[in-house]
């Protein structure tokens, strides 16, 4: 082949690659290069101080607390998401009037922008003339409430994030063959017996997929609880992205702030591992 | 089915639309009410609707601005994603790539960094290029972002397109730009319509490198704006629903038009293994 041809063809890929390396790739290499650093730009300060920043972390009580609050925020709202959105899946894959108009609006959140769905839910919260205490008939300051802040946040994420979950959960129903649950009702198995041994087994794929997307998405959460708390209240709601987006442009640490960012890439890294491990098997066990 | 048992199917249904609709109703409802109602409760609802908070914000020309901005900046991620990734497909799908696997891995891996992974370089690099606090920064952050899931997508849905054709194609002295151009694109047009849209409406709600990339009116998105929104003495609880209500329309617009595309985007690969 001339190697005319080859370049050509080549040729096609070549600017997507450039530019995924010199806008993502590179970047994300400096951000490892950066947090063996200390680096304050705005001073003039940048000098290599090996892994000082690493030891440092490991000491940072503030650290260790967004960490908890990160993982506690991922593993509550995506075991919720799942268990919403498989109910709603359920509901929604059910025949009846209508059903189109319900599978659209379910998914207006999934439209939603993450700051817009934070000011839905700031309102809602709102300790003076919010909606939720005047339906319950109390007067709880949720957003600045230490034992509330956290977990106001993550129904608000559940709110946001369940469609997605309807949508992927009601794809994977849709492709389970309608005849698997007629012969098993000729065998006599009642509603419960057909969810636990068809429906769920042939969704799991799905399932971890979901829990894949949803758990990688949480743990990086930022925008929602930036807007609703700000971290707050003391640090009580702070997670990784925050703690590292105010060291990197509140405080001007790029030294510091990239070893945070380092931390949180790669707790989502071994996280998304870990599922695909997980998925791999459940593919294989499938065939 | 039971008569008691259809009953709670409903009950289930209300419930869930109540969740799902009530907040976004209920910002609605205040978006709509005279502001001397927004501080009590009860009323729920508002003795008399007022457009007053809507033509406000609508006349505020930051905001008009702020509107404008996001519609550059989502518009041009999906020229900018479109112009990168249908060739890079097009290449890996049908013209038989030597380490087309690794690649294809790569991306899958590439597609998986959070924004925080390359926030702060980037930040650096547009300010010595001189162009931090512009539309195009932040169309360029965008752009990366959703640019190997694009690419993914894209080849998956080109890939479905008979190998036949192409070679069909080529015997007839057809190039591989023309085969491109007039064969793989027009039976892609569904695929690409669902890759366009989600890319548009990630950009269009993208926050972390809108926020950090921008810094003032000129180049802001309007998800920074509206973070951004609380008033110098009072919190202007009206004018922030409004804003929140316009800057929804857009995207759940799309979501009830195309709904089909996009949910056939979301769930490409995902399901079918």
């Amino acid at each position: 082949m001339l190697w005319r041809e080859r370049i050509g063809r080549y040729g096609y890929l070549a600017p997507a690659a450039l530019f995924a390396a010199s806008i993502a790739l590179v970047p994300i290499l400096v951000t490892f290069w950066l947090s063996f650093h200390r680096q304050m730009p705005i001073f003039g300060i940048s000098r290599f101080v090996g892994l000082e920043n690493y030891r440092f972390l490991l000491e940072d009580a503030r650290f260790w607390n967004a960490l908890g609050n990160t993982a506690y925020f991922a593993a509550f709202s995506v075991v919720l998401e799942l268990g919403l959105g498989l109910t709603f899946a359920l509901l929604l894959n059910r025949q009846f009037r209508g059903r189109a108009v319900a599978r659209a609006l379910v998914l207006i959140p999934w439209a939603v922008p993450n700051v817009v769905a934070a000011r839905f839910w700031e309102w809602v919260y709102n300790a003076d003339f919010g909606v939720l205490n005047y339906l319950l008939g109390i007067k709880i300051n949720w957003l600045g409430d230490p034992l509330w802040a956290l977990h106001a946040a993550i129904l608000a994420d559940v709110w946001k994030t369940t469609p997605f979950v309807v949508l992927l959960l009601l794809a994977g129903l849709q492709v389970i063959p309608e005849e698997l649950y007629q012969a098993a009702r000729i065998d006599g198995a009642n509603a419960w017996q057909l969810f636990r041994h068809i429906t769920l087994p042939l969704l799991k794929p799905v399932i971890l997929l979901v829990l894949l997307f949803r758990t990688m998405d949480a743990a990086r959460i930022f925008d929602l609880i930036f807007v609703l708390t700000g971290g707050g209240p003391a640090n009580e709601t702070e997670t990784l992205v925050v703690y590292a987006y105010k060291l990197l442009y509140r405080t001007l640490q790029f030294g510091y702030g990239s070893t945070l960012s380092v931390a949180a890439f790669l707790f989502i890294l071994a996280l998304s591992l870990a599922y695909l491990h997980q998925l791999r098997r459940a593919w294989e066990l499938r065939g | 089915m039971p008569s008691w048992q259809r009953l709670g199917v409903l009950l289930l249904l209300a419930a869930m639309l109540g969740f799902i609709l009530g907040p976004f109703l209920w910002q609605v409802i205040t978006a709509l009410k005279p502001t001397a109602e927004l501080g009590q409760l009860p009323p729920l609802l508002p003795s008399r609707p007022t457009g007053q908070h809507f033509s406000t914000v609508l006349g505020t020309p930051g905001f008009l601005r702020v509107f404008l901005n996001s519609v550059v900046v989502a518009g041009g991620t999906v020229l900018l994603v479109f112009l990168l990734s249908v060739p890079a497909a097009y290449a890996l799908a049908k013209l038989g790539l030597r380490g087309r696997n690794p690649i294809l891995a790569l991306l899958l891996c590439l597609s998986m960094f959070p924004p925080i992974a390359n926030v702060a370089p980037l930040y650096l690099l547009f300010i010595r290029l001189g162009i931090r606090d512009s539309l195009l920064a932040v169309v360029l952050a965008h752009s990366v972002y959703t640019l190997p899931f694009a690419v993914w997508i894209l080849t998956n849905f080109f890939q479905e397109i008979p190998d036949d054709l192409y070679r069909a194609a080529r015997v007839d002295g057809c190039s591989r730009l023309g085969v491109l151009r007039h064969i793989v694109l027009p039976l892609a047009v569904p695929g690409m319509l669902s890759v366009g849209l989600l890319v548009f409406v990630f950009s269009w709600n993208e926050f972390l490198y809108a926020l950090t990339l921008t810094a003032s009116e000129s180049a802001r998105t309007l998800p920074v704006a509206i973070s951004l929104f609380p008033g110098v003495h009072e919190i202007p609880w009206g004018e922030i629903a409004a804003a929140a209500v316009l800057a929804t329309l857009p995207t759940v617009l799309l979501m009830f038009i195309f709904q089909r595309r996009i949910i056939s985007g979301l769930t490409a690969g995902a399901v079918k293994g």
